[in-house]
């Protein structure tokens, strides 16, 4: 006979019983959910929101209408690298995650991303139907493990208003840096106490490419598999930093500054509320011109270089879609990257992101009915021999996360340019050397495995 | 053993093991674990690689290392003496008796219910440099004697004091701990005191502080342990940057971007086994200085 157990004690067990039967439903994949309605269910995080995140939505929704076999989950994701890694590395990611291009090497150098070469082949898709430097931004080692959904390069954007008020002709943007540098001066006022109201341009300003200086010099971040930040080039860029702070004075830059810093998606943001003349932004700014100064009268024209014959310099950089190892249903994600990036499906989503598509073949109606009449302007960008992206390098947020440090210490008068440009060389270079130590250890211990 | 001690036992263990072994799969492992990936090279996407002490190693040339840990030691030797102070201050304050006390307490309190994330984006548009209200009274007051207010968060030497001020803003539990201790203080004390002519700060200083000090010895326990793991805050203000110029990134920070940006796990832990390390090391120095300056009303 059973032992008599007391009622609390029952109840303390078939509570534990309860949740223990729950826990299991959270923890053992559910093989229901694998499919909706028959179809397969592809899950796929993505990290747009508002007017991007509805664009990727009506380009989904088109999607499981148009077929009957695979039914594509869209889920909205914030910091969508970090809960992507925890989601591979628990054995239990999403079917598609789209990333951002930089932080691509560092998922691909760890094999977190299934190479997409083999799909490509059997899809019949060509990586020379994108433009170049877009697969370039998406490949690891030669190896691709993306495909760009949203790309963008970054131009010079000025104000006319303020061009004119200066005295400037309003359609004729700088064509040196040395122009740039002698029209910011005279775009840049006072108030009777000395304090900067307007000013003409700022590298800080909105300060987010603060590694990108360089190639407007003819620089370059990683070379012959070496660290080359301590290139002249580099330091040059370094250079003109500093004169900005040498010439307005650091303290009265970053007060000046501090009014708007972190502001970009509002009114107060410096270019909208005309507080500085010129900035160097991406192809998406036009859409938040729109939205917060629908008055601004603006143009937009390549970022003038330093060095003399190199044109059409920009940072082209792109979302991509990648399928990351341990995929449930890899060949029915790629079906959805095959539509996605199809001309049909990468307009639609592009036209309604207000960008320009990855590919190479453009229907002459998307670029005539495109919000931003600059748009011809970016989409040559991308296609300049000069466009120059982040490095293929696996230890990209340590080296840019170094180059910002320096850079704000160059901005605020703190450091010379030659210290802290010898200086992210050699703590850089120490990064990658251990980075590659640590690459080889773990070949080493693989190859071990394998054999 | 008798059969109802057994029973006793068994439903004892019953009651006690959903916790334990919540404590097992949460807690205790994940700690051994740590312990052990901190002497691995791991990136949490690929299995972690036995290398030793190097992490340890490579830890004392890190030069990022030291400057997060130096910012740190800044934010606590700062926060500390002004949070007891402000907490002392205000707890007597708000012990004396006048009417509408209790409003007052709640209104001192509050603050420390917003969300951090909601005061600290308050506290950026306060402290902004330009437009700031903080600097607008600031300048008021300097601008008559030739000095500018400082643009705070902008700012590599004042992004530190600026953090400190809004951390400030969070002082309302330590009050509430204070003014329960200040309940507990007798009365006949003060009379006695009073008796004897004892003016106002002679009672602070011989009554009450040293009666307040086991509630101190708390506070300051557990607010070096909060202000050696600050992270929220400014991980808020900088966008998880540590900037300007790395002057706000903190140890913790530090610590979270080598896990999950740079996607060095074995290098992360080991930097939070050194984090706890310092933390009961120092935590053992307050302990043992206590012994000389806390004094327990029981004996």
């Amino acid at each position: 006979m059973l032992p008599a157990v007391s009622r609390p004690v029952f109840a303390f067990g078939a509570g534990c019983l309860a949740l223990l039967v729950c826990g299991c439903q959270v923890l053992v994949p559910q093989s229901q959910d694998e499919y909706v309605n028959g179809r397969i269910r592809i899950t796929y995080w993505e990290k747009w929101t508002g007017f991007e995140g509805e664009a990727i939505k009506r380009v989904v929704d088109h999607f499981n209408q148009i077929q009957d076999r695979i039914y594509v989950d869209l889920i909205t994701m914030s910091q969508i690298d970090q809960k992507a890694l925890i989601a591979i590395a628990g054995g239990d990611p999403p079917d598609l995650v789209g990333l951002w291009s930089s932080g691509l090497p560092s998922f691909a150098e760890k094999q977190a991303l299934m190479p997409l070469a083999p799909f490509m082949e059997k899809a019949g898709m060509s990586r020379d139907d994108f433009i170049k430097v877009y697969i370039d931004v998406n490949c690891y080692r030669g190896e691709l493990y993306g495909l760009p959904t949203t790309p963008a390069t970054t131009a010079l954007h000025w104000n006319k208003r303020m061009f004119r008020e200066a005295g400037l002709d309003p359609d004729r943007p700088p064509r040196t840096l040395a122009e740039l540098d002698e029209m910011a001066a005279k775009l840049t006022k006072y108030d009777g106490q000395g304090h900067l109201v307007q000013l003409g341009f700022s590298p800080a300003e909105p300060g987010w490419w603060p590694w990108g200086w360089g190639f407007w010099f003819g620089g370059q971040l990683f070379k012959d598999d070496e660290i080359a930040f301590d290139s002249p080039e580099n330091l040059a860029a370094f250079r003109w930093i500093a004169s900005y702070t040498n010439r307005y004075g650091a303290e009265e830059l970053r007060r000046f500054q501090s009014g708007f810093s972190g502001n970009f998606a509002s009114p107060q943001n410096a270019f909208f509320s005309e507080r500085v003349a010129m900035v160097m932004q991406g192809v998406w700014l036009a859409n938040f011109i729109h939205q917060y100064a629908p008055k601004l009268e603006w143009a937009a024209a390549p970022f003038p270089s330093a060095a003399p014959g190199m044109e059409n310099v920009t940072i082209a950089d792109c979302d991509s879609i990648s399928i990351p190892v341990g995929a449930h249903h890899p060949d029915e994600a790629f079906e959805f990257i095959r539509y996605l990036c199809s001309q049909e499906g990468l307009e639609m989503l592009c036209m309604a992101q207000q960008k320009f598509t990855p590919l190479k073949n453009v229907s002459p109606a998307f670029v005539e009915n495109h919000p931003n009449e600059y748009i011809r302007l970016f989409i040559d960008l991308a296609s300049s021999p000069n466009a120059c992206h982040t490095p293929d390098l696996s230890i990209w947020f340590e080296y840019s996360d170094e180059i910002t440090a320096a850079f704000d210490m160059v901005l605020f008068g703190l450091d010379t340019p030659e210290h802290a440009v010898a200086q992210v060389q050699q703590r850089v270079s120490a990064i990658w050397k251990r980075a590659k130590e640590s690459i080889e250890r773990r070949e080493k211990a693989e190859g071990k495995v394998a054999r | 053993m008798t059969n109802r001690e057994r029973r006793n036992l068994r439903n004892g263990l019953l009651f006690i093991l959903p916790w334990v072994a919540g404590f097992a799969a949460f807690i205790a492992y994940p700690l051994g674990a740590s312990i052990y990936f901190s002497l691995c090279d791991y990136s949490v996407l690929k299995a972690p690689i036995y290398i030793g002490g190097a992490n340890y190693q490579e830890l004392a040339t890190d030069p990022i290392f030291w400057e997060s840990m130096g910012n740190t030691l800044f934010f606590a030797m700062l926060f500390l003496p002004l949070s007891t102070g402000l907490a002392i201050s205000l707890a007597l304050l708000l012990n004396t008796g006048v009417r509408g006390m209790a409003a007052y307490r709640t209104i001192f309190f509050l603050p420390s219910l917003t969300p951090m994330v909601a005061s600290g984006i308050l506290w950026m548009w306060m402290l902004n440099g330009e437009y700031g209200v903080v600097n607008h009274a600031l300048n008021y007051l300097l601008r008559p004697f030739g000095v500018e207010a400082p643009t705070w968060l902008q700012s590599t030497t004042w992004a530190k004091p600026a953090i400190v001020l809004m951390s400030l803003w969070g002082v309302g539990y330590a009050v509430v701990i204070y003014l329960a201790a200040l309940q507990d203080v007798p009365l006949q004390l003060y009379e006695a005191a009073d008796l004897d002519g004892a003016r106002w700060h002679s009672k602070v200083r011989h009554i009450t502080l040293p009666l307040l000090s086991p509630a101190i010895f708390f506070n300051v326990v557990m607010g070096l342990i909060t202000a050696l793991q600050i992270f929220a805050l400014p991980y808020v203000l900088t966008n998880g940057a540590g900037g300007p110029g790395r002057s706000t990134t903190f140890y913790a920070m530090y610590l979270y971007n080598c896990a999950f940006r740079y996607l060095r796990m074995g290098y992360a832990c080991a930097m939070a086994w050194i984090l706890f390390l310092i933390i009961l090391g120092l935590t053992l120095v307050i302990h043992r200085a206590s012994r000389r300056h806390v004094f327990y009303a029981g004996g």
